[in-house]
């Protein structure tokens, strides 16, 4: 039996990716979050509005 | 909204970014993952970019602007958005000329134009993909005319069209002549429900709800009547209240809607304007000019993501989508791997979150014993005890690259600072936030001992922590710190007046040093957590949450009304996939009464409650016993359920031959289908009415299910349904597909006009109004199976005891709906299932998932510290006029009966400020922004003579 690693890594740095980061950091893992573009964000970062608040995406 | 999420991500000391890269391989064992990553350069060192753009601005090179769905031109080097994270730029070298500008401007020295592609490992115990999708291309859809006809726009390009930050600054435009335009219509399914033309057979689920979005903010922005026409097949706002949005837009807003099949899409040459070619519901052809249109495209993985999976050796569906089984929704076929968001399957955003926090429940649950293995504590020195001391202030003005100093006079304003009372020291900095500056105040503030910072800047809400971390790191108590934003309130916006701009600096650095020398050091109080959670309903939701907990190492106490687990699903017998639910609860119930970790309370009613987060207390009776117990716990999920409606609509109850979909699956598991020639379903009964404005979710595809059993039983068997839109959203859809060719006949109808039932010795007749044939026809049928929709269950006496909030058809109500779905209010308490909003099995069960993971980052501490940024009462002349326990929004003041005086519990309270506004006595104060803390900003502003 390995010993298990305490890290997870997450690929992809939309609100998924970053949201299951957030919840393993807070939760006392180490996370690696990768993502292909120079920026975090993902899809929900290039939307105007989201509904059905109608609030700044942003 | 995402933009504080991006600053949590990118500061939180547990998560390494890894940008510009991707996976190459994984190799090894579930726990013990061998990762090899492809690290691209990106030219700039992200640790040394300070994102003050320098660099941009000197670039010479103009490239399309991706971001903003090439609608225009950015620089080679450059940064996606304002609030990237992290705030640093890239090179894209498809377009840089190798110049050497950028490297010449860049004070950061950041610039590396030899960064090169490189391989790194790492180990990793679980690994997670969320890669997500882009939206479909519909270049090869010759019909649309799309990147033919210039203002035929994907939904993509409206939403950057619409964006304040997109290429036309929030103005409504149209690309060929920036006209604004008029008529706008969004086509529906564009790259959805379309396996012939787009080889995407599934609803991707979120198009109707944008459409809808898109037009009434279009509405907002126009200048004058914009009209708006969605063409649709069905319109599936499915989600929870997104009915009540969808409705909003058609009767208040005005939006029109409507039934048609595209046929073709041609341009006025002359204008621009865009005829639309359709099929009504009749059948007809109809053509109708619009000025501009909006091509609702559908979400698609990427061809690359495909490679990733066949690169990890991950099954993927027809549609490239992680084949999921609908009982381990974010498991991929390779143990240790876990997906979440759209690669799953098509999804809104509230779902992406809801999975991605289940996804995180597994992951972690596998390497719950290395819990905090990995992780790096920060430790932080004891606080110096400032008491008695008189006030020394150190002011730190940064430059911020240019973008303060190239309009303010920082020295200016940094000799101006030490003439001010109580300044022992002063400093300019190129970068106050970079890390090396952060050493340097750390050695000022020792060497000068000093007990107070200011730093004149940019924003607290960015930068305001880190700071605090500094004072902390040697400590100094962190309260002992403020900020002056001299840049997003001063230098941005007063670039063309210099002068004035300094002038402004210095007033805002005089008014942040005088109240800096007013500044108390606070305590943050600490509080335990108890370890143990309660969970409420032991159906699918409750049991799968425990399991949850339990995985991770915490105790549950598992409290069910009724006296045996399993909830609403006991009813139900296979999913649309053909998986056995019954089986499946049966394992679940033995896995949860196996556990050790969970105590199981059968026949249990709560009848008391008290507490806050991490230290709640719950009042329980067992069994209808005399005796109450009282469970200890630090966090709460509520999983209450829902189950069947019982009609009251079309005779149910009068005649045995009329039934619900629910008594149909049974009838069809205990008797089959031989006996029945024909059977009518009616859609929508007790949903998406005057009662329940709601639709219900499931309804459509309990329908279809139980259409295709009966096909399936019995293939000479007649099947009509009766809808009035056909919601099989994301993969459902296929099943709808194949019930219609099967021979299921579905037959529209408008809510105005439903359809007739009377029963008969033959059978139960029902006339409807056909669409088609546009007259009335008449069906006799051997069964009326009536879709009716889910209602909460009775949770009156548990909300009041709980004080926990429900909407007007009895759902619980979540924090946010976009943002926090799975959490509630009030701060330990989170929700799943269907006492949340009606959903699939599937989806239950990943949002009970969510809320176990979502209580473990709870629960994995073993103390909260609680923000000192509180309100206080001075009971001494406090007069009790409950004017605070009115004005609270989160019900914190209350008023103590044996005191006789106002209580604050200061662990619940937020420290939004509103009670210390509304006191007409002026005897409650807010810690950090106390009376004279305000009032010393005023003074020393007016001081400066205005």
């Amino acid at each position: 039996m390995t010993e298990k690693s305490g890290s997870v890594l997450v690929l992809g740095a939309g609100i998924a990716g970053m949201q299951a980061s957030l919840d393993l950091a807070n939760s006392d893992y180490n996370v690696y979050l990768v993502d292909n573009s120079p920026t975090i964000g993902g899809m929900m970062s290039r939307l105007d509005k989201t509904f059905p608040t109608n609030d700044c995406a942003m | 909204m995402i933009s504080p999420k991006l600053v949590e991500v990118g500061r939180h000391t547990n998560i390494n970014l890894i940008t510009n890269s991707e996976i190459e391989n994984i190799e090894g064992e579930p726990g013990d993952f061998d990762v090899t990553l492809v690290n691209r350069p990106r030219y700039i060192d992200p640790v040394k970019c300070t994102g003050c753009g320098e660099c941009a601005r000197h670039c010479p090179v103009t490239a399309v602007n991706y971001y903003n769905m090439n609608l225009d031109d950015r620089r080679a080097t450059y940064i996606e958005y304002a609030q990237a994270v992290p705030l640093a730029f890239a090179i894209d070298t498809d377009t840089c000329i190798g110049c050497g500008l950028c490297e010449n401007m860049c004070i950061a020295k950041a610039i590396d134009y030899d960064d090169k592609e490189r391989t790194s490992k790492l180990k990793a115990g679980s690994v997670i993909l969320s890669a997500g999708s882009r939206g479909f291309d519909p270049s090869s859809l010759d019909y649309l005319g799309y990147g033919k006809f210039p203002n035929v726009v994907t939904s993509e390009e409206f939403e950057r069209i619409l964006s304040a930050s997109g290429p036309y600054f929030g103005h409504l435009m149209r690309p060929l002549d920036r006209e604004e335009p008029k008529k706008i219509a969004w086509l529906q399914c564009v790259g959805s429900r379309d396996k012939n033309r787009s080889g995407n057979g599934y609803c991707s689920s979120v198009c109707c709800m944008y459409a809808v979005k898109e037009a009434m903010i279009s509405k907002e922005h126009a200048h004058g009547d914009l009209d708006c026409a969605i063409f649709n097949m069905d319109i599936r706002t499915f989600g929870k209240d997104y009915e009540k949005y969808y409705l909003r837009a058609k009767d208040k807003d005005g939006v029109r809607f409507v039934k048609a099949r595209i046929h073709t899409i041609t341009e006025v040459p002359e204008t621009g304007d865009l005829s639309v070619w359709y099929v009504d519901e009749t059948g007809a052809t109809q053509e109708e000019t619009f000025n501009m249109v909006v091509l609702s495209i559908g979400l698609q993985i990427q061809p690359k993501t495909v490679e990733l999976a066949q690169r990890l050796r991950i099954e993927l569906n027809e549609y490239n989508f992680t084949s999921a089984a609908p009982f381990a929704p974010v498991k991929t076929s390779r143990p240790g791997i876990y997906t979440c968001g759209v690669l799953q399957g098509p999804k809104d955003i509230p779902s992406s979150i809801t999975e991605a926090s289940a996804a995180a429940c597994l992951a972690g649950a596998d390497l719950a014993e290395a819990r905090g293995a990995d992780i790096q504590k920060i430790t932080v020195p004891d606080e110096i005890d400032i008491s008695g001391q008189e006030p020394r202030i150190g002011v730190f003005v940064c430059n911020c690259g240019i973008n303060i100093g190239g309009i303010v006079d920082v020295p200016a304003v940094r000799e101006y600072a030490a003439t001010l009372p109580n300044v022992t020291f002063t400093d300019d900095n190129l970068f106050t936030c970079s890390q090396d500056t952060q050493d340097k105040i750390k050695e000022v503030i020792i060497e000068h001992k000093l007990n107070r910072v200011v730093v004149a800047s940019c924003s607290p809400k960015t930068h305001e922590q880190m700071f605090m971390e500094t004072l902390e790191a040697c400590g100094i108590n962190k309260y002992l710190f403020e900020m002056a934003n001299i840049r997003n309130q001063n230098s941005w916006i007063h670039s063309k007046t210099p002068e004035i701009a300094t002038q402004k600096a210095k007033d805002l650095v005089r008014m942040s040093v005088a109240r800096a020398a007013v500044l108390n050091t606070l305590k943050e109080k600490i509080v335990p957590i108890n370890k143990q959670a309660l969970i409420i309903g032991g159906g699918i939701a409750g049991m799968n949450a425990a399991l949850g907990l339990g995985k991770q190492g915490f105790d549950v106490v598992l409290v069910e009304k009724d006296t045996q687990l399993g909830g609403f699903a006991r009813q139900l017998h296979h999913t649309i996939e053909g998986e056995d639910i019954g089986a499946y609860i049966e394992k679940l119930i033995a896995d949860v009464e196996a556990d050790n970790k969970i105590r199981v309370l059968k026949n249990t009613r709560i009848v008391g409650f008290e507490g806050f987060k991490g230290n709640f207390a719950t009042e329980v009776i067992v069994d209808g016993s005399d005796d109450k117990e009282k469970i200890k716990h630090g966090v709460i999920i509520v999983a209450t359920g829902a189950s069947e409606y019982k009609p009251e609509e079309y005779s149910y109850g009068e005649d045995k031959r009329i039934v619900t979909q629910v008594e149909l699956g049974h009838r069809l598991e205990e008797q089959g289908a031989s006996d029945l020639d024909s059977v009518v379903m009616i859609q929508c009964v007790g949903s998406r009415n005057d009662e329940n404005e709601n639709c219900s979710r499931i309804c459509c595809q309990n329908a279809v299910k139980n259409a295709l059993d009966i096909k399936r039983l019995n293939p000479d068997a007649q099947v009509y349904i009766l809808y009035r839109d056909i919601r099989t959203y994301g993969l459902l859809e296929d099943y709808y597909t194949k019930a219609r060719e099967l021979g299921v006949i579905f037959i529209r109808f408008d809510q105005a006009a439903p359809p007739e039932v009377q029963a008969s010795d033959d059978g139960v007749l029902v006339r409807i109004k056909d669409h088609i044939l546009q007259q009335d026809v008449d069906i006799r049928a051997d069964l009326l199976t009536l879709s009716a929709g889910m209602v909460a269950e009775d949770t009156d006496e548990l909300s009041g005891i709980m004080k926990l909030n429900r909407n007007p058809e009895g759902f619980f109500i979540e924090a946010h709906v976009k943002l926090r779905p799975v959490d509630m209010p009030s701060d330990g308490i989170f929700l799943c299932g269907s006492a949340h909003a009606p959903k699939l099995i599937s989806e239950t069960i990943a949002q009970a998932q969510a809320a176990a993971s979502r209580a473990t980052t709870f629960l994995a501490r073993d103390e909260i510290k609680l923000s000192a940024i509180t309100a206080k009462v001075d009971t001494d002349y406090c007069v009790k006029c409950l004017t605070c326990v009115r004005s609270c929004p989160f019900e914190v003041p209350v008023f103590n009966t044996h005191e006789k005086v106002i209580e604050i519990n200061e662990a619940i309270c937020h420290g939004c400020g509103v009670c210390t506004a509304v006191c007409p006595r002026e005897t409650i104060q807010l810690s950090f922004y106390e009376d004279d803390q305000i009032t010393s900003k005023i003074d020393a502003l007016l001081a400066g003579g205005m």
